[in-house]
């Protein structure tokens, strides 16, 4: 039996790595909710794990898994109680980081005037996310780009960003559309979290091996009954996350991606992928790294009051290169060139790395199953640039 | 016919390059002119038997349309070429040609000229290498009119 | 009187906390221009805040409950805070900004984007082409040069539209053209005989234009495909790819980068252009449906 740490132990420094039980888990989101975090995390809802507000550890999916394929996603149960025993569904952090739907101002006619009425500052949000995987990580990184680190900020990213706690959670088993070893963004969690958890379930016992990623963090954790881990306990873990690196779902082949795209703008995939493609902008909007907008100016029937409203949009949507009187990218052939060109190629040149973290979202909610792996592949498979010995067949 | 004139296409873009032997035999069917401003310098279905490089001047090449009036397609400036009618036949011009401008240009007799290129087919190729650079300028500029680039498209 | 940015960064919209909030202008004047072309005059009700802004940038202007539009600047820097916008009417915002009238108010975010290389033609001949209502981004470039003309050999103006009628700066150009250290050619498309100057393409005009192509800063506006014409004619010549500038034109929602409507290739027409070095654009320029 090993002993509990008592409470009032030395401080958790970064890097620190403790285990604590199943049953102690509920304290750290209960010590997130005391400091006026609001916990959000994995819970079931209609047929999928989706991130919601956490009450307690009840509300996560216990004992279920995902299967996931191109255009199928199904819960099963599992044999053991796992709390993390799934990888990611269609919700990704995004969704509070950056709101599907946000007003950013109003704006009131007095006479001939208008004057503009910014948001209040409401009681900042203090968000707690609890069982970020490693390329969500990334994912958030990336946005943190995006928002933060140009000559722009968004302010209300930042102030969400800023007060965020991130509890991050190693995956035990890869899914059925998994390639982050491909893009180097996981399975492990290696930076950008306050806590990360490895959940171990291994003769009777059920545990997490947890990291401490920052200061907070570990003030946190140390209220937490636990104690330190130990080479057993990590090498475990690691052995984990071995596993889950050989198991992936997918593959892709990133060497040269970027010069890849660039120079098959014209590749026949397009047109093959087209065929397939409805346009219907699921990939986008599930995709953890999309960030496009749109906004939108209403009025009341008074015509005295107006706001303006900001809502995600999509690449796939007819109008979304509009320019007078018609738009740049006209089929949907060139959007969804647009799409994965972005993500795989042109995001590099952008923000210096790749716009895919390999959640494989894109490919479960996609309805007809397109996989940007298969059509990356595709397009490496039969580069325009052929060797020369692939060139004989066209000379005389 | 003034000799001359030689040094004059010499200097002139439209016969950069070529060959004195060439020159001469083209002077030879050359003479100075002058027209004053508002000159109509020939009118649409008029026989084409001359050609002008202009040295001096604006030259307006136009239509008259039905329900519109006098219309300016082209302007023809300096070191520019006006007239290719004469190149082939029936040797009509298409549209009239109005000087903007007094204009000074050296005029081409289409016949004699002609006649020249029949029995030099040397000069015939150069001579008409140069017309076909105009031709494609002029068709590329007419495209992008075509285009009606401009226009509000919305 | 507002200082030049010679900087590439820009000044006063990082002063804005948060970039989308729009600023309340007042209408000083609206001007019709040309058909279906107008001009808006307007001013900073809090006109404490100084406002600069580098040629060729562009505000995003927003009508009271209609939306909003990203403008190019088309003003002389110098006279800022006052700010002159000429566009056309060609949707629903447009069309709602044609039907103000002094002393109504609109909201404005910006200055956004790159600007003219104008410092860059320090010591060199300058030769901007303009097509159309492009001019109109392009003025605000050649008032800064004539004010300091001697930092720059030749100038050469060479500006197309379609017929007599849709010069636009009429007056303006006039007055250019009688200081004699401007050369202004300008043509139309077609015209009606009483047009007594130039007929064709603005294209045409480059290759006798007078300006050394091997010390030549080139700045392009107008119509896309007018933009790619223009270019083949001035690198036929021997303009520098590098020194040629061209400014494009994207769908824009926000005007500061996280939108991604105005995305051409790798590059954010709102924050990497809309001036771009014909070097940079190049990949993207005319290809289909990029």
């Amino acid at each position: 039996m090993r002993t509990l740490q008592a409470m009032t132990a030395e401080p958790l420094h970064v890097w620190d790595t403790v285990v604590i039980e199943r049953e102690h888990l509920e304290q750290l989101l209960q010590a997130l909710a005391t400091r006026d975090y609001e916990v959000l995390g994995p819970t079931l809802r209609e047929g999928a794990i989706i991130y919601d507000r956490l009450t307690s550890t009840e509300d996560l999916p216990a004992g279920w898994t995902d299967e996931q394929a191109g255009g199928k996603y199904r819960l099963k149960r599992r044999k053991d109680n796992a709390l993390f025993g799934y990888v990611v569904g269609p919700h990704s952090w995004k969704k509070f980081l950056y709101p599907p739907l946000q007003r950013l101002w109003q704006a009131a006619r007095n006479g001939k005037g208008l004057r503009i009425l910014p948001e209040e500052e409401k009681a900042k949000p203090k968000y707690a996310f609890i069982g970020v995987r490693a390329c969500e990580l990334h994912a958030i990184a990336i946005q943190d780009k995006v928002f933060l680190d140009g000559q722009f900020v968004d302010p209300g990213y930042k102030a969400r960003r800023e007060s965020l706690f991130l509890v991050a959670v190693n995956c035990g088993q890869a899914g059925g559309n998994c390639f982050c070893a491909s893009m180097n963004t996981g399975p492990k969690a290696t930076s950008g979290f306050d806590l990360a958890l490895t959940e171990t379930l291994q003769n009777g016992r059920h545990y997490f091996l947890v990291e401490v990623g920052t200061v907070c963090g570990g003030e946190v954790l140390s209220a937490i009954p636990h104690e330190p881990a130990n080479d057993t306990d990590k090498q475990h873990a690691q052995r984990l996350l071995d596993h889950t690196t050989r198991h992936m779902g997918r593959r892709l082949d990133t060497r040269g991606i970027k010069e890849l795209l660039y120079r098959n703008y014209e590749h026949p995939q397009w047109d093959s992928v087209t065929e397939r493609c409805l346009s219907c902008a699921n990939c986008t909007m599930v995709c953890p790294t999309c960030f496009c907008t749109t906004v939108e100016d209403v009025t009341d029937l008074t015509g005295q009051h107006a706001e303006r409203w900001r809502r995600w949009d999509s690449c796939f949507t007819v109008d979304f290169s509009y320019i007078h009187g018609g738009s740049v990218r006209a089929t949907p052939r060139s959007r969804y060139r647009q799409w994965m060109t972005h993500k795989l190629a042109t995001w590099i040149d952008q923000f210096g790395v790749s716009g895919c973290v390999g959640c494989g979202r894109c490919i479960t909610w996609c309805p007809v199953g397109i996989d940007i792996t298969v059509q990356a592949g595709a397009i490496r498979e039969s580069d325009s640039v052929k060797a020369p010995a692939d060139r004989s067949k066209d000379s005389a | 016919m003034i000799h001359t004139l030689e040094p004059i296409l010499r200097e002139h873009p439209f016969f950069h390059g070529m060959e004195d032997r060439h020159l001469q035999l083209i002077a030879g069917c050359s003479m100075n002119v002058r027209f004053e401003a508002g000159h109509v310098i020939f009118h649409e279905g008029d026989l084409a038997d001359h050609f002008y490089l202009i040295r001096e001047g604006l030259v307006s090449v136009q239509f008259v349309v039905p329900h519109r009036g006098l219309t300016t397609v082209l302007t023809v400036g300096s070191g520019e070429v006006l007239g290719w009618s004469w190149l082939f036949p029936p040797y009509r011009w298409h549209f009239d040609a109005r000087t903007q401008q007094p204009t000074h240009a050296l005029a081409f007799d289409g016949k004699c000229l002609r006649a020249k290129c029949d029995e030099d087919h040397d000069l015939g190729y150069d001579i008409y290498k140069r017309f076909m650079q105009i031709v494609t300028e002029r068709l590329e500029s007419t495209r992008l009119q075509l285009l009606d680039i401009y226009g509000n498209h919305a | 009187m507002a200082t030049m940015l010679e900087q590439i960064e820009v000044v006063t919209a990082g002063l804005v906390p948060d970039p989308m909030l729009p600023m309340p202008y007042r209408i000083q004047r609206v001007k019709q221009e040309t058909g279906d072309t107008f001009t808006l005059e307007i001013l900073a009700e809090d006109s404490g805040k100084g406002f600069s802004f580098a040629p060729g940038q562009f505000n995003m202007l927003y009508v009271f409950g209609v939306g909003e539009v990203p403008i190019s600047i088309s003003s002389d820097p110098d006279d800022a805070p006052l700010l002159k916008h000429t566009t056309r009417v060609v949707g629903t915002v447009t069309k709602a900004m044609r039907q103000l009238k002094r002393g109504d108010t609109m909201g404005i975010r910006g200055p956004f984007g790159s600007h003219w290389p104008v410092q860059e033609a320090t010591g060199r001949d300058v030769v901007i082409v303009a097509g159309g209502i492009g001019l109109a981004p392009l003025r605000p470039a050649l008032y800064r040069l004539m004010a300091e003309r001697e930092k720059y050999r030749k100038i050469v103006l060479l500006y197309g539209t379609r017929t007599p009628e849709d010069i636009l700066y009429r007056p303006e150009l006039e007055q250019w053209r009688g200081k004699f250290d401007l050369e202004i050619q300008v043509t139309v498309d077609r015209a009606a005989s009483s047009w007594r100057g130039n007929v064709g393409v603005v294209t045409t005009m480059i290759p006798r234009a007078p300006f050394d192509p091997t010390d030549t800063v080139a700045m392009v506006c107008g119509p896309e495909v007018m933009m790619r014409f223009t270019v083949m004619e001035l690198l036929k010549r021997g303009v520098a790819p590098e020194r040629t500038y061209l400014s494009a034109e994207r769908n824009m929602k926000c005007g500061i980068g996280f939108c991604g409507h105005c995305q051409s290739g790798p590059m954010f027409v709102c924050k990497d252009g809309p001036v771009f070095a014909y070097s940079r654009i190049a990949p993207v320029l005319g290809r289909s449906e990029v």
